[in-house]
């Protein structure tokens, strides 16, 4: 796996964060530098509350090399508070009793490995149920 | 302005071709087009393709297949878009014919999806998404299909087997359809008792997965001998659009702006009305997408498209029919190629070659060619003239 492409998004990856817009304060994730709501120039940091709702999701069972070893697995797409929207993993949670309109947080979780016990793990946002009671 | 002419038609059966490699599965598509096209010689070729560089490690394409073709010299190059490689291989024909600058062009597509199976395959179809921001999540293109059809489903409240019409069509064309990999039709229960794959789509949702290759020869019409034996069908129109890369970046995720906008380009481009398309190649590589894709076009409005299957509205004898050889549901769905697939059978329609599949006396045909959830969606008008 590509070290240095996995290091470089930990910012978006560990911490959830994007951009706002100096010119029209829209909150942007992922940061991409030109607002899409006024194309204007972005580049100022914000950082997610990581709070959002499940706007759809699905489960995996067929998956690509490097994440067939936890399928089957349940995808969504999260609209978060504050405005754009996040494919994520879902976590904690048994799939038959998601649905869409509930509320989930963001947690840091392993997203895969390359299969090597010395290689590389990649870590990133997955979402959960929100206001879960932690466990011991 | 010069007519633009699909001069020239190949294709090969689409299915798990285990015993011929790309350049050889390309090769035939070729032969078939120029024999058809009474061997006019092409300057240029434009290969539809998506996933050799992953599946057979094989890029650089267009030498590859200039070379083995016995046409080494002429131009030719690769163009990628996804599942819409084929649609924009056809257009860059198009341009470069339409130019002036290029006399006879080869558009070729060609696709092996079978020589490896399971987690390789989806790790392929995966580089179609956004790497860092999707695919590292784990998600397929089925899954990002389930995710729209879900939504819609909750959104327009779908009854669970609403979404069969599509696969019906789809089977029941086929089964006319000599180089199609499914040629039986199905009836609703097989639908119903389908296995899922990731609900609410299941195994009739999803077009398979397939090794293909079409060829197109396209000419100016003052170009063609006197004697030319075919009915004359022009490129009427062609228009292409890009939507975010990302689902999750559209503030609109179950409209297909980039359809909406090709389409619309291509209408006008034209100069007709919706209205008058007599059929339509849509790209169903998931249910879900012909029913949007539909509903972009303007076929139907927000909510309705899976009605129009349901309905029979798209079938051969309906008032729009789609997916006339078996669309990529039974067809199959040979990547890159597709694109030029559909070209060829609108091509064989409005030629009146269509055989078992013949839809009645078309003028105009559509073809949709999208690229991820229409990420890139190109469209084409073709005339018979």
């Amino acid at each position: 796996m590509e070290i240095p492409r996995h290091w470089r998004l930990k910012k978006q990856r560990y911490a959830l964060v994007g951009e706002v817009c100096p010119h029209c304060d829209a909150k942007i994730f992922p940061p991409r530098d030109v607002c899409p709501e006024c194309k204007g120039e972005a580049k100022e940091p914000f950082a997610f509350s990581g709070k959002g709702e499940i706007y759809s999701y699905t489960t995996i069972y067929e998956a690509p090399s490097g994440y067939d070893s936890n399928a089957p697995y349940t995808v969504a797409l999260v609209k978060l508070n504050e405005g754009p929207m996040v494919t994520a993993q879902l976590t904690d949670v048994d799939a038959a009793h998601l649905q869409i309109g509930m509320p989930v947080e963001m947690v840091t979780r392993k997203m895969r490995d390359d299969g090597d016990e010395r290689g590389m793990i990649v870590y990133g946002y997955k979402f959960r149920p929100a206001g879960l009671i932690p466990t011991s | 302005m010069t007519d633009i002419i699909l001069a020239g038609l190949g294709q090969t059966d689409v299915g798990e071709h285990w015993d011929i490699g790309l350049r050889e599965l390309a090769f035939t598509a070729i032969e078939a087009a120029l024999n058809d096209a009474g061997r006019l010689k092409p300057q240029a070729m434009y290969v539809g393709n998506m996933l050799a560089p992953n599946l057979s490690r094989q890029a650089h394409l267009g030498a590859l297949l200039t070379d083995f073709a016995g046409l080494t010299g002429i131009e030719a190059v690769t163009v990628e878009a996804a599942g819409a490689s084929g649609g924009a291989a056809l257009r860059q024909g198009y341009l470069a014919v339409k130019s002036g600058l290029v006399d006879v062009a080869l558009v070729v597509g060609v696709e092996k999806m079978t020589d490896q199976v399971g987690a390789g395959v989806e790790e392929a179809l995966a580089t179609a998404a956004d790497s860092d921001y999707e695919s590292v999540q784990g998600l397929t293109p089925t899954a990002q299909a389930a995710l729209l059809m879900q939504r819609y489903m909750y959104e327009y409240n779908v009854p669970a087997d609403g979404f069969a019409g599509f696969a019906l069509t789809a089977h029941a064309n086929g089964a006319g359809n000599p180089h199609a990999m499914f040629r039986k039709a199905i009836k609703l229960e097989t639908y119903q008792k389908a296995e899922p794959m990731s609900a609410p789509i299941n195994m009739f949702d999803a077009a398979p997965p397939a090794d293909g290759a079409a060829a197109l020869v396209l000419t100016r019409r003052d170009l063609l001998p006197a004697d030319w034996p075919h009915p004359l069908v022009r490129i009427a129109a062609s228009a292409t659009a890009s939507d975010t890369l990302a689902l999750h970046d559209r503030k609109d995720p179950l409209f297909f702006e980039a359809a909406y906008l090709a389409t619309g380009r291509a209408i006008k481009q034209a100069g007709i009305t919706l209205d008058q398309i007599d059929f339509f190649e849509y790209h169903d590589s998931f249910s879900i997408y012909a029913a949007m894709s539909l509903e972009s076009s303007g076929f139907a409005i927000r909510g309705h498209g899976w009605k129009m299957a349901a309905d029979g509205r798209i079938a051969r004898d309906g008032n729009l029919p789609c997916a006339t050889f078996g669309g990529l549901k039974a067809r199959g769905f040979p990547g890159g190629a597709t694109g030029v697939y559909q070209a060829v059978e609108a091509a064989l329609q409005l030629r009146g070659q269509a055989g078992k599949c013949q839809v009645t006396d078309p003028r105009y045909g559509m073809i949709q060619s999208l690229g991820g959830p229409a990420s890139t969606a190109v469209v084409h008008i073709l005339e018979k003239i």
